[in-house]
């Protein structure tokens, strides 16, 4: 069997309005303990609030934050998996943001960068992004969305072998606490490093370290494991918390993500999930019964993969 | 800090009264009740420089800040319903910092009192133009309870420069109710909240970078003050 446009249509459709308006449980799992453990008075406020806040979103269906940022899509396709059509599956992933953003209803946030142009329903040139990966042997496709504000809480750097992970740190500190001020990185977040690549690759990899990993998942290189708690438990030593207030609570967690770089140099990218850390998957398979659910596995082993296959 | 102990809930009614307005202290937290109306880029684009008259809000010609003194540095996640009406779903702030430019000859047209967004704006404009008008900065809390502001916010009053500005610049109007909560910034004597946090953080910061070897090649530009903000 086959899997079709509408498979594709209805899976996005539903992603779209889950990530909007139901926190992910790791996420959340992650945020309750911040708040047992913040000595901050006013960021243990702002944490308290914000629990309060999935609540209602969940009760009411409503979107648990008002920028639902811009919503994009990863697709992870089997090996195995039969679709009729790719211009198709591509349609369908738009039909499904314009029907969402007047559905939920989402903010329609996307509009031309010169002309500000706005079509009121998320579509645009080059909107929504669509990412693309492989998985062997399998007959599912996978379609996450995430929805992350675009304005503030990232920064990349080109620096280079010698800078060490003392010129990582440096970065990594200058980044959380110039967008942690005022709150403006809408901390504490999952924070996600690239390291390596080229430049665009590197900006793809942390962001999607950020975004596509949930709380509590750990890098399977033991030493690149070892620096991401290095750097969660360096940015909660900031003093910062919740909105910039005095606090501890800004990193949720750290994720880091690599890939061969040039050998002069070592880019580094640096994103900030926020306080409403918005994603959904969809797994269509092969018979074409859909299931959710809110880990969207993209970082497979065949993902990291190091040689040919 | 020290505002723990102190910290008091305001529930305000709109337009917000000048006596209600002095008891607000840095910290406090805040619900309102009444009429918000919210204005950014694209009104205050409008209005200040290409010089466009407020809308007629009523029949009668209300000013604005007989209905409301309130402006909200806010963009909904709302759509048209079919009875006509539209559908608000969150309602969240964006920060207010960009739009600072323009705040003096706002509050001057307006009469504004209460100014909500987010992450609140550079303490020389509460100094310089908020306080000496008897106005205040509320900021939203933690930037993501769209959920619980989108509750307050019992229907829209009306909406203007819809067609013209879209949905997320449109001027709304919004009837609320226990709407918050907010978290008071600056206060009538021109104190920042934000500008006191950020000074006791500022105090740990070079610690934080004690050992760590700087890298091979600066920005161009860069600034070594790590007390100084970048908005």
């Amino acid at each position: 069997m086959t899997i079709t446009a509408k498979h594709i249509e209805t899976a996005a459709y539903e992603i779209m309005k889950k990530a909007a308006i139901d926190i992910p449980d790791d996420y959340l799992t992650g945020i309750e303990a911040m708040a047992d453990t913040e000595s901050g008075d006013l960021s243990a406020f702002v944490l308290s609030a914000m629990l309060d806040n999935y609540r209602a979103a969940t009760e009411d269906r409503r979107p648990m934050c008002a920028d639902t940022g811009l919503p994009r899509y990863y697709v992870k396709v089997g090996d195995k998996a039969r679709m009729d059509s790719m211009v198709a599956l591509e349609a369908a992933l738009r039909k499904a943001t314009a029907d969402a953003t007047h559905d939920v209803p989402l903010r329609p946030n996307r509009v031309h960068p010169l002309w500000r142009t706005e079509h009121n329903n998320n579509l645009g040139i080059n909107s929504p992004e669509v990412e693309w990966s492989f998985e062997p042997d399998a007959d599912w496709i996978d379609i996450t969305t995430v929805h992350k504000g675009g304005l503030f809480g990232t920064d990349y750097r080109m620096l280079f072998p010698g800078d060490g992970i003392d010129g990582i740190k440096r970065f990594l500190l200058d980044t959380l606490i110039a967008f942690g001020k005022r709150g403006l990185a809408c901390q504490p977040a999952i924070v996600g490093v690239g390291i390596g690549g080229s430049k665009d690759t590197c900006m793809q990899l942390g962001k999607q370290a950020a975004c596509l990993r949930v709380v509590g998942d750990r890098n399977p290189d033991p030493e690149i494991a070892k620096l991401e708690h290095e750097f969660k438990e360096l940015g909660n030593s900031i003093g910062m918390g919740a909105m910039g207030f005095v606090g501890s609570s800004m990193v949720v967690d750290c994720h880091i993500e690599v890939g061969y770089t040039h050998t002069g140099g070592m880019p580094v990218s640096v994103h900030t999930f926020c306080l409403s850390s918005r994603r959904a998957t969809a797994r269509i398979h092969g018979d074409g019964t859909i299931t959710y659910r809110t880990d969207p596995k993209w970082f497979t082993p065949y993902m990291r993969r190091e040689g040919i296959s | 800090m020290t505002t723990a102990p102190t910290r008091k809930t305001h529930h305000l009614t709109i337009p917000v009264k000048a006596s209600d307005i002095a008891m607000l202290k840095p910290g406090d937290i805040v619900y309102l009740e009444g009429v918000v109306y919210t204005a950014r880029e694209g009104v205050y684009d409008r209005v200040l420089e290409k010089q466009q008259p407020l809308p007629a809000f009523d029949q009668s010609g209300t000013d604005l800040s007989a209905i409301s003194n309130v402006n909200f540095h806010c963009s909904p996640a709302a759509a048209p319903s079919e009875d006509g009406n539209y559908k608000i779903g969150g309602v969240t702030a964006t920060a207010s910092f960009r739009f600072s430019k323009w705040m003096e000859r706002w509050l001057d047209l307006t009469d504004t009192k209460i100014v909500i967004g987010k992450g609140g704006m550079p303490k020389e404009d509460y100094t310089n133009i908020l306080a000496p008008r008897g106005a205040v900065y509320l900021t939203t809390v933690g930037y993501g309870t769209g959920a619980l502001l989108g509750r307050g916010v019992t229907s829209v009053k009306n909406v203007f420069w819809l067609d013209d500005l879209g949905i997320a610049q449109a001027m709304w109007m919004f009837n609320v109710k226990a709407f918050g909560p907010f978290i008071v910034d600056s206060d009538i004597a021109g104190n920042s909240l934000f500008a006191e946090h950020n000074a006791a953080i500022a105090e740990n910061i070079s610690a934080l970078y004690d050992g760590l070897k700087p890298p091979a090649l600066s920005r161009y530009g860069e600034t070594d003050n790590r007390k100084d903000e970048v908005m």
